[in-house]
Parts: structure tokens; C-alpha cells; sequence
């Protein structure tokens, strides 16, 4: 299980062994000065162990680095039954994440699941397509990307909270798993972040009450041929 | 010189998509440039259309295909590795992200997703995208050639201009046979009623602010006299009040309608990320210090209770 922010992939593989597969689930993050007590919360969910790769190398890296990361701890740390990951990072957008991996570790890739069973040797899945879904048949091992339809995340119960608390994380550094600084050279160079000015001002529409200010919006928008 | 490879896309009917004809905008738009389409089956009939320098075509999408394309990641990689484009642009769309992606990895090359601008004004090439949610904007220069690019779909209007002189279509045969490890056994389809939110000119959505279910069939029925479609933010799926297939937003659908609608909807960026191309946004909501209002051309700062029925009754009219 990677990226650790991602709740849907750590319910996912909470879902295997509620209906019964007896499953080992791993949380794998890198980083760098993990804030520990949020790196936790899937421990608290019920995963059974943290690994995390906390370097300081590690602290301004692109996706395409993380990838690399990712799969060479994968490799050091495995093997894994099933990959599971989020839909997409939070913070920079880069769903392509959980494809890098699958691409590097040579496995295949099912992405946008939304259900997930295990079945011997195989894993029974439901991927979300525009109009409804596939139901679909994945080896063991496979990368899957799981997707919000899946359910909510469940709470950390107290026992839980209790048992997250008393498990300690295992760290790897990028020595541990063969990398060096040269590895994390990225191929995107960032030159310029910024906040994009708004060329966008509101017209609001106010009429004698809110009633009027409906119909006024309605007539505005004809003047405009937007209707 | 600059060398594109532009990885075209097809639509349901088999036609070349619009936002094919987006990129090919995107690409015209690079200083000295010399483009090259590739394009899944035969090009007959619209290698004309497509204002490209050359046209390659690599085997069809096999149906069966379970939306991971091994075979077109395969003959792209090996086309990249024998061509060396500067630049591969593909759509920011589920098969151009995947393809996009996994062929950047294979062939160990920088990877752009939903890139909103791209330029090689100053003799490198620059790509520009959304980040955070689209609330910033980040400018890369790549460090190493080539480059994989995804451009958000309505980044770009399509090219109207036609092939011509008409490009040059030339087979390739990258020699390899992807292994299909994964099956799809079936597929369930879900009624889906009117129009496809994502084609739609007029979308009408509803968020958190609308306080349950039953407001979006008031949401429906105005989607209706307008020909349009419902969508919907995260907080008021999530929440059950509505399917998912109805999400806008980052981890939702992209959509790029003429009028978006937003009806109780804060406008948190994730939620923009998904709308922010439509060409207007109106905006009802009471609360007149939400980001929407911050993004709409058009708005009502109300209770949407007493806002709707009125706009609703006079856009029935005017559609009268």
C-alpha cells in the first residue's frame, strides 16, 4: 500500500480481511520529517505495518522520482500480493503515480477499482468505465488503483489508536535501498509557481428579493446568449 | 527544429476525438515544428482532416482492452525509441493519461500531466499546469528530451485547419505482442438518462449547500430545459445524495460546458479543478464570501430555495 495519505487504498485492503482473506496490509511512504501521528492513522484504521523511507534527500522530489523510490522499496521490502494506491496524490494532482510503478515493476495494472475480492491466485475486481463498470479477473500480484466509490474510509476505534500507538515504524534510508542522489535528479525542472490572476469578475445579480434576483439572472444570461 | 509526436485518440464512433483536435492546436502552436500523428487502426478517411506533417498508424485498440492499452503503450514506446520526438503529446483523457504515463516510465522520459499551456518561445520547450488543486499554476522547463505531455481537455480550441497538403500515412510494426494479463469478463452498463455530463453544453450542479437528495430533481429538470447535464460536487456524493457518475471535480469528471451552473457548491478547488474551463459559471449560493463567486462570471448571492424556482420558471419561458 502506498502513498500514505491515501485512506481508499488502506479501506480497500481493510475490505480483503473483513470478508475473510487472511492479508498482511503494509503502509509505504516516502518522505522526509514525517509527521508521525498522521503517518499513523492507517495503523489506527487496523494496516499491520508502517515502512516509510525518510531521507532528506527525499524532501523536494517529483512524482517520477517518487515512482522510482516507490518501486525499489517494493522490491527491498516485498514480495506483495497486491500494490493498492489512491486514484490520484492530493497535493499535485499526478494520478500517474500507481501506472510508474506498475510499469517499473513489471506488473499489470487495473485502475479506478471500486471493489475488490480475493480469489486464489487471482483478484476479482469492478473498475469504474463512464457508463457503469467492468468486471474484471487480475493476477496475484497486481497494481491496483482504487477509487472513492469504493466507500468511506473507516474511523480508528479506540483499540485501534491503542495498537497504532505502540507500533513502531520501520525506516528505510535511500543507502538501504541502493540510491543515491544521482537517482533523484528530477527531469522536470519547477521555474516559476504562482497564482494565477482571476481575468473572471463576478457580475452579481440583485433584484428587489431573491425570487427577482432569479428571474433577473435568467434574463441576464439570455442578454448574453449564454441560454 | 521541434519534433512532435502526437499520440491521436478516437471518439465512441471511431472518428478522430476533439480533444485530438485540441492537441494538434497545442502542437501547431510550437515555434518550427514538425508534427507527426500516430493514430490506433487504419487512417482512412481522416488522415485529410488532421493538419499534421505525417500520419503513422499502429494496430487497432483490441475490444477486451481493459482501459490499460497495453498494446498501443507498446508500439508508442517503440515508436518514441526509434523517432526520438522532443515531444510526445497525448489528451489528459483516461486513455491518454494512461498511455501517457506508462510509456514515459517505459522509456524513462520526463512526464507533463494536464498541461494547460506548452511553448518553445525561447528555444526550449516550457509546459505549464495547474497544481494544488489547480489554485497555482507551475512553469517546467524539461530537463532532458523527450518529453510526454497530457493537456487538460478545453485547454486548447480544436484545430479546424485541414491536412493539407494531405500528410504522408505510413504503417509501423513495433514487433512486439503485449501479454494480456488481465480479463474483463463482463460489463455492467448503467442506465444513463439524456445527455453525457461530459459532452454536455449546459451543466446544472449541486453541492453541499442543497442540504439533501430531493433538490436534484429541481436540478434535473432544469438540466432537462436546457439539454443539459446534472453534475455534482464530492461533499453531495459522498453523502449519498446523488451517484457518483454525477462527480465533477479533481477525483471526479473534467468538464468544459458553454454554462455551468453551480447551485450550493462552495467552489473548493478540487471541485474547480474539475470545472474551471467552462466557458461561464453562475453561480447561486448564500453565501457571498464563497471561492465560487470567486470564479463565476455570473452569480446570486442567496438562498438557492428561494433563487431557483424563479430562475428556473424564467428559463423555462425563455426556452418556451
Amino acid at each position: 500500500m502506498v502513498n500514505g495519505f491515501d485512506l481508499n487504498a488502506v479501506e480497500a485492503g481493510l475490505q480483503l480481511r473483513d470478508a475473510g482473506a487472511d492479508v498482511e496490509i503494509t503502509v509505504l511512504s516516502v518522505g522526509s520529517d514525517f509527521i508521525m501521528d498522521a503517518m499513523k492513522k492507517p495503523l489506527a484504521m487496523g494496516a499491520d505495518r508502517l515502512v516509510l523511507v525518510d531521507d532528506s534527500g527525499l524532501d523536494r522530489i517529483d512524482s517520477a522520482v517518487t515512482v522510482k523510490v516507490l518501486a525499489a522499496a517494493i522490491e527491498k521490502d516485498g514480495p506483495f500480493d497486491l500494490i493498492l494506491g489512491g486514484r490520484q496524490a492530493s497535493d499535485w494532482d499526478q494520478a500517474h503515480v500507481m501506472l510508474g510503478l506498475a510499469e517499473i515493476l513489471g506488473l499489470p495494472l487495473v485502475s479506478v477499482v471500486q471493489k475488490l475480492e480475493l480469489d486464489g491466485d487471482s483478484v476479482a475486481l469492478q473498475r469504474v468505465i463512464p457508463d457503469g463498470y467492468q468486471v474484471i479477473t487480475a493476477p496475484v500480484p497486481s497494481v491496483l488503483t482504487i477509487t472513492n466509490e469504493l466507500g468511506e474510509p473507516r474511523y480508528p476505534n479506540l483499540r485501534g489508536i491503542m495498537q497504532a500507538s505502540r507500533k513502531k515504524p520501520e525506516i528505510f534510508s535511500l543507502a538501504d535501498l541502493g540510491l543515491s542522489s544521482d537517482d533523484l535528479a528530477p527531469k522536470l525542472e519547477l521555474k516559476k509557481l504562482y497564482v494565477p490572476e482571476s481575468n473572471r469578475q463576478v457580475e452579481l445579480i440583485e433584484g428587489e428579493d431573491e425570487a427577482d434576483s432569479g428571474k433577473k439572472l435568467a434574463l441576464r444570461l439570455r442578454e448574453e446568449k449564454l441560454i | 527544429m521541434t519534433s512532435v509526436l502526437l499520440v491521436a485518440e478516437r471518439d465512441d464512433q471511431g472518428d478522430i476525438s476533439q480533444s485530438t483536435l485540441q492537441a494538434v492546436t497545442a502542437a501547431r502552436g510550437l515555434a518550427d515544428v514538425q508534427v507527426t500523428a500516430v493514430i490506433t487502426g487504419d487512417a482512412d478517411g481522416f488522415a485529410s482532416s488532421l493538419a499534421v506533417d505525417k500520419v503513422v498508424t499502429i494496430s487497432a485498440v483490441e475490444s477486451g482492452d481493459v482501459g490499460i492499452y497495453d498494446q498501443v503503450t507498446a508500439d508508442v514506446a517503440a515508436l518514441i525509441s526509434s523517432t526520438s520526438p522532443d515531444v510526445v503529446i497525448l489528451s489528459k483523457s483516461d486513455f491518454g493519461s494512461i498511455v501517457g504515463a506508462r510509456v514515459a516510465f517505459r522509456v524513462d522520459a520526463a512526464f507533463a500531466s494536464d498541461c494547460i499551456e506548452i511553448s518553445n518561445a525561447d528555444g526550449s520547450v516550457t509546459v505549464t499546469r495547474p497544481v494544488y488543486g489547480g489554485s497555482a499554476l507551475a512553469e517546467f522547463g524539461i530537463a532532458s528530451s523527450p518529453v510526454i505531455v497530457t493537456l487538460r481537455a478545453g485547454a486548447f480550441e480544436p484545430s479546424s485547419d485541414t491536412g493539407s497538403p494531405e500528410p504522408e500515412v505510413q504503417g509501423f510494426d513495433s514487433g512486439v505482442t503485449a501479454e494480456r494479463l488481465v480479463t474483463v469478463t463482463d460489463t455492467i452498463a448503467e442506465v444513463r438518462e439524456g445527455v453525457r455530463l461530459e459532452d454536455a453544453d449546459f451543466v446544472v450542479s449541486g453541492g453541499r449547500g442543497l442540504g439533501g437528495p430531493e433538490p436534484f430533481s429541481v436540478l434535473t429538470d432544469l438540466a432537462n430545459v436546457l439539454g443539459g447535464a446534472v453534475g455534482a460536487s464530492r461533499a453531495a456524493c459522498d453523502a449519498g445524495w446523488i451517484d457518483h457518475s454525477h462527480q465533477v471535480g479533481l477525483t471526479g469528471k473534467s468538464v468544459s460546458p458553454d454554462v455551468y451552473i453551480a447551485v450550493g457548491i462552495s467552489g473548493a478547488s478540487q471541485h474547480m479543478a474539475g470545472c474551471s474551463s467552462s466557458r461561464a459559471i453562475v453561480a447561486i449560493n448564500k453565501d457571498g464570501d464563497s471561492n465560487i463567486f470567486k470564479e463565476a462570471r455570473f452569480g446570486v448571492v442567496g438562498d438557492w430555495e428561494k433563487v431557483l424556482p424563479s430562475f428556473f420558471a424564467a428559463v423555462r419561458d425563455l426556452k418556451a
